[in-house]
C-alpha cells in the first residue's frame, strides 16, 4: 500500500512539473524572445496576452517544490543542495521577470530597464531549469542521506546543452503563443521565429537522445534493451509525428497547431525522460519508493490533491477561457 | 570553511531571515489590502457610489504590485528549504512539507487563479463573477496564513509526531499537528497584524491627501475606515498579543526570559524590565530599569507570581536575549502608539473633527509604516526566542543544516542582498509613487498608472507618448 501511494505521488508531482513547463514555459518564452520585438507597443500586447495568467503557471513550480518537500522529502534534501547555485540563479532570474510584469508599466524612464530585467530574467530561468534538468540526468553523488558531490557538478557539457534546448524550446513554446494569441505584424513575425527555432530544437532533442543513453548503463538498457526498447520506440515515433504536425502547420499558416504541436514535443521528451528515470527519483541512486515520505505524509496531502487538482484544474482553465481569443491592442479589459 | 569570518550556519540563518523578512512584508500588505478590496468592491455594488469604485481601482494596483513582489519573493522561500536547510527537510518535510502542500493547494492557486479576473476581468465576466473573484482572492491570502502559521506554530510548539530510527519526524495525528498548542494565537495575532499593517497604511495614505485636499471624498472614506480599524482592531490585537504570551511561558518559557531580560528566577515576584541591555556572557541585564513585580502581573496575572530566568536552562538551550528583548519592545511599543491613534481617532470623530484635525493627518502618515516595522518586530521576538532550535526541543538549528560550504551560503546571500535591495526597492519606491496619486484619477491619469493590459482600450500607445511626469503631482 505504501509502494502504491508513493508511485501516484510521484505520478502528481511530475504531472505537476509538466503542467509547469508546458505553462510557464511559453510566458518565459515571451521574455526570451523580446529582443526580436523593439516596439514598446509590440511588447505591450505580448506582456498582456499572458498578464491575466502568469501567476497561476508560476504556482505549479511552487507546487513542484512545496510538493517534492512534503511527498518525497529525501529527494529534495539531496537534489536541492546539489543543483544549489543553478537553482538560485533560476530563483534569482524569476524575481527579475516577475516584478519586470508589474514594473515596465510604472515608469516611463526605466521601462527598458524592466523590459531588459524580463529578457535576462526570462532566458537565464529557462536555461538554468534546463541544467538543473542535465545534471540530475547525469546523476547525484549521494552518501547516506546527504550530497556528497563538489558546487560545480551541475555544469558539464551535457547539462549545458540541456540549458540551451530548455531555453531554445521555451522561446519556441512562446512564438507559437503568439502565433495564437495575437494578429497582424506580431503573430506574422512570431511565425516566422518559429521556424528555425523549430529547427534548433528538433537537432537539440535528437543530440540529447543519442547522448543520453552512453552517460548511464541504465539508460541504455531502457532504450535500446528488449523488451523495453519496444515500448520507448514509440516516444521517437510519436516525436516525429509531432514535429512533422508543427511544421506543417507553421507552412500553412495555423494559429493552434504549431502550440500544440510544441506542447506535444515537450510532453515527450518529458515522457522519454520518465522512461530513463522510472522507478528512479535521483537516476541510480534513490528510488521512488526510498525518498518516499512515511505514509501518514503521504495520504494526508493525497486527501487534499485528489479533491482539489480537478478543482484547480477547472478554475485555471475557466481563467484562460475568460481571457480567451486574440489579444486586441485596442480592446479595454475594464 | 568560513565567509568573511562566519560560519555555513550563521550565513545560512542571516539568508533566511534576510530573504523571509522581505519575502513577509508583501503578504502583510496584500493579505489585509486583499479584504479592503473586498470590501470596497461590495461597497460599490450595494451602493452603487463612484466614490467606492474609484477607491476600488486605486488599491487594485497597489495590491498587484505588491502581490507579484510577495509571488517572486514568496518562490524562493519554498526552495530554500531544500537549498540550505535539506537537512531539516529531510526530518521535518514530512510534517512541514504537507502543510505547505495544503496551502499551495488550496490558498496560492485560489489566489492566482482569480487573481486575473480581479484585475482586468470585470467588464468580461460582469459584476457577480467579479466579486466573487474578488472574495476568492481575499480568502486565498487568509487560507494561506492559516497553513503557514499552522507549519511554523509547529516549529515551535511541535505535538503528534513520533521520530523514526533516521531521526524523521513520522505524523501521527494531523489533527494535533495542526491545531498545536501555539496555533491559534499565533494565527490570529498574525492575521490581525497584517489587517493592522494595511490600516495603517491605507490611513496614511488618506491622511496624506487629506492634508492636501480634506474635502476628497475617497480620501476621506479610507482614513475612516483605516480609523475604525486602527480603534476597534488595536485593542484586541493587544489581548490577544497578551494571551500568545501567556501561551509562549506555559511552552516556551526561555523565550519569554529573553525577551523579559530575565537571567536570575524570580520566585517571588518578578520587575518588569521596561529598558535595558542583555548580557549574555555575563548573564546579567545591564542598566535596567525596572518596575518591581509589574512582570509577574502580567505574565501571571497576579503580584508574586514565579518567573524563571536564563540561568535555568544550559547554555547551549537558552536563546540570545538581546534581539528578542530589542525586538519585543518595539513591536509593543508601536501597538501602543497605534492603540493611542485609534483612540484619538475617536475621539475626533466624536467631535465631529475627523477631517479637520490637522495633527492627527500628521501622526496618521508618519505611522503608515508602523505595521510593517511591527510585524518584523514581532517576528524576530518569536523566531529568534526559538533558538537554538528549528523544532523545539528537537532538532537544533546546527543539526538542520544543508551540507553546504560557507563560500556557497555566502555568496548566494550576496546575490540575493544585491537583488533584493535593488528590485524590491525600486518597487516599493513605485508603491509610494501610486500612493502619492490623489485618490481620484482623472481618465488621462488611469491610463498610465494601471498596469499591464489595461493599456488596452486606453491605447498603449498614447501611455508612451505621454510627456514623463505628466501623470501624477497635480
Amino acid at each position: 500500500m505504501a509502494i502504491d501511494l508513493s508511485f501516484i505521488w510521484a505520478g502528481i508531482i511530475a504531472f505537476a512539473v509538466l503542467a509547469y513547463v508546458v505553462l510557464d514555459g511559453f510566458d518565459l518564452g515571451i521574455g526570451i524572445v523580446f529582443p526580436f520585438f523593439r516596439q514598446r507597443r509590440d511588447r505591450d500586447v505580448m506582456t498582456n496576452s499572458i498578464a491575466p495568467v502568469w501567476d497561476g503557471n508560476e504556482t505549479w513550480l511552487v507546487l513542484g517544490g512545496g510538493g517534492l518537500m512534503a511527498v518525497f522529502p529525501l529527494a529534495y534534501a539531496i537534489i536541492m543542495p546539489a543543483l544549489y547555485m543553478p537553482i538560485i540563479l533560476m530563483l534569482v532570474s524569476l524575481i527579475f521577470r516577475g516584478v519586470a510584469f508589474e514594473f515596465r508599466w510604472r515608469t516611463h524612464h526605466e521601462s527598458h530597464l524592466w523590459d531588459f530585467g524580463f529578457w535576462i530574467g526570462s532566458s537565464v530561468a529557462a536555461l538554468m531549469q534546463g541544467i538543473a534538468l542535465g545534471a540530475l540526468v547525469q546523476g547525484i553523488a549521494v552518501e547516506g542521506r546527504r550530497y556528497a558531490g563538489g558546487w560545480w557538478d551541475w555544469l558539464t557539457p551535457f547539462s549545458a546543452l540541456t540549458g540551451v534546448a530548455v531555453l531554445v524550446g521555451y522561446a519556441l513554446l512562446g512564438v507559437t503563443w503568439l502565433n495564437l494569441k495575437t494578429s497582424g505584424d506580431i503573430q506574422a513575425r512570431s511565425a516566422k521565429l518559429a521556424r528555425p527555432l523549430s529547427v534548433c530544437l528538433l537537432a537539440l532533442i535528437g543530440a540529447i537522445s543519442v547522448w543520453t543513453p552512453f552517460i548511464n548503463e541504465m539508460y541504455f538498457e531502457r532504450w535500446f534493451g528488449w523488451p523495453t526498447a519496444f515500448f520507448s520506440s514509440f516516444v521517437p515515433l510519436l516525436l516525429a509525428v509531432c514535429a512533422s504536425a508543427l511544421w506543417h502547420g507553421l507552412i500553412h499558416g495555423k494559429h493552434l497547431q504549431p502550440f500544440l504541436a510544441a506542447l506535444g514535443l515537450f510532453v515527450l521528451s518529458f515522457a522519454g525522460l520518465g522512461i530513463s528515470f522510472y522507478p528512479y527519483i535521483i537516476p541510480g541512486v534513490l528510488t521512488i519508493s526510498d525518498a518516499a515520505a512515511p505514509e501518514s505524509s503521504l495520504k494526508f496531502l493525497l486527501v487534499g490533491a485528489v479533491v482539489l487538482l480537478p478543482m484547480i484544474l477547472a478554475y485555471t482553465g475557466y481563467a484562460y477561457w475568460v481571457f480567451r481569443g486574440k489579444v486586441d491592442p485596442e480592446e479595454g479589459y475594464h | 570553511m568560513t565567509f568573511f569570518g562566519l560560519e555555513a550556519e550563521m550565513l545560512a540563518r542571516i539568508q533566511f531571515a534576510f530573504t523571509v523578512s522581505f519575502h513577509f512584508i508583501f503578504p502583510a500588505f496584500s493579505i489585509g489590502t486583499a479584504s479592503y478590496l473586498a470590501v470596497l468592491n461590495a461597497l460599490w455594488l450595494w451602493k452603487r457610489e463612484e466614490a467606492y469604485l474609484k477607491l476600488f481601482e486605486y488599491w487594485k494596483t497597489i495590491f498587484a504590485v505588491t502581490f507579484a513582489m510577495g509571488v517572486v519573493s514568496g518562490i524562493v522561500m519554498s526552495y530554500q528549504f531544500g537549498t540550505n536547510w535539506s537537512a531539516f527537510s529531510d526530518k521535518a518535510g514530512p510534517v512541514i512539507g504537507p502543510l505547505m502542500g495544503y496551502e499551495v493547494l488550496t490558498a496560492f492557486f485560489l489566489e492566482a487563479g482569480f487573481l486575473g479576473i480581479a484585475l482586468f476581468g470585470r467588464k468580461r465576466v460582469g459584476d457577480t463573477a467579479h466579486m466573487v473573484a474578488v472574495a476568492m482572492v481575499a480568502i486565498g491570502t487568509l487560507i494561506s496564513a492559516t497553513w503557514i502559521t499552522a507549519a511554523n506554530s509547529w516549529m515551535h510548539t511541535p505535538a503528534g509526531f513520533s521520530i523514526d530510527a533516521n531521526g524523521v519526524f513520522v505524523p501521527e495525528d494531523w489533527w494535533q499537528i495542526i491545531f498545536n498548542p501555539s496555533f491559534p494565537y499565533r494565527m490570529t495575532h498574525t492575521v490581525m497584524a497584517a489587517f493592522l499593517t494595511t490600516a495603517f497604511a491605507v490611513g496614511a495614505v488618506g491622511a496624506w491627501h487629506l492634508l492636501k485636499d480634506r474635502t476628497n471624498r475617497q480620501a476621506r472614506i479610507m482614513f475612516s475606515m483605516a480609523m475604525w480599524m486602527a480603534a476597534i482592531v488595536t485593542p484586541i490585537q493587544i489581548f490577544v498579543g497578551d494571551l500568545h504570551g501567556l501561551n509562549t511561558l506555559e511552552h516556551q518559557p526561555a523565550k519569554i526570559a529573553a525577551l523579559e531580560g530575565h537571567y536570575e528566577t524570580h520566585k517571588d515576584g518578578a520587575p518588569l524590565v521596561l529598558f535595558g541591555i542583555p548580557d549574555d556572557e555575563a548573564e546579567t541585564t545591564r542598566y535596567a530599569v525596572e518596575v518591581p513585580n509589574l512582570g509577574s502581573l502580567i505574565l501571571r496575572h497576579e503580584l508574586n507570581g514565579e518567573i524563571k530566568g536564563l540561568k535555568e536552562w544550559p547554555r547551549d538551550q537558552r536563546p540570545p536575549a538581546l534581539m528578542p528583548f530589542i525586538t519585543f519592545r518595539i513591536m509593543v511599543g508601536l501597538g501602543f502608539l497605534m492603540l493611542g491613534v485609534g483612540l484619538w481617532s475617536l475621539w475626533a470623530r466624536w467631535k465631529g473633527n475627523l477631517y479637520d484635525t490637522h495633527w492627527l493627518h500628521r501622526v496618521a502618515v508618519a505611522m503608515g509604516g508602523s505595521g510593517f516595522v511591527a510585524v518584523l518586530a514581532g517576528w524576530y521576538t518569536t523566531e529568534v526566542g526559538r533558538q537554538p532550535w528549528t523544532v523545539y526541543g528537537h532538532l537544533r538549528t546546527a543539526d538542520s543544516l544543508s551540507p553546504v560550504s560557507a563560500p556557497a551560503v555566502g555568496t548566494s546571500l550576496l546575490i540575493f542582498i544585491a537583488v533584493y535591495f535593488v528590485v524590491f526597492g525600486v518597487g516599493v519606491y513605485y508603491l509610494l509613487k501610486l500612493m502619492r496619486r490623489p485618490p481620484t484619477p482623472l481618465d488621462t491619469d488611469r491610463k498610465l498608472d494601471a498596469g499591464p493590459i489595461r493599456t488596452t482600450g486606453i491605447t498603449p500607445g498614447a501611455a508612451q507618448d505621454h510627456p514623463v511626469g505628466g501623470h501624477h503631482g497635480h
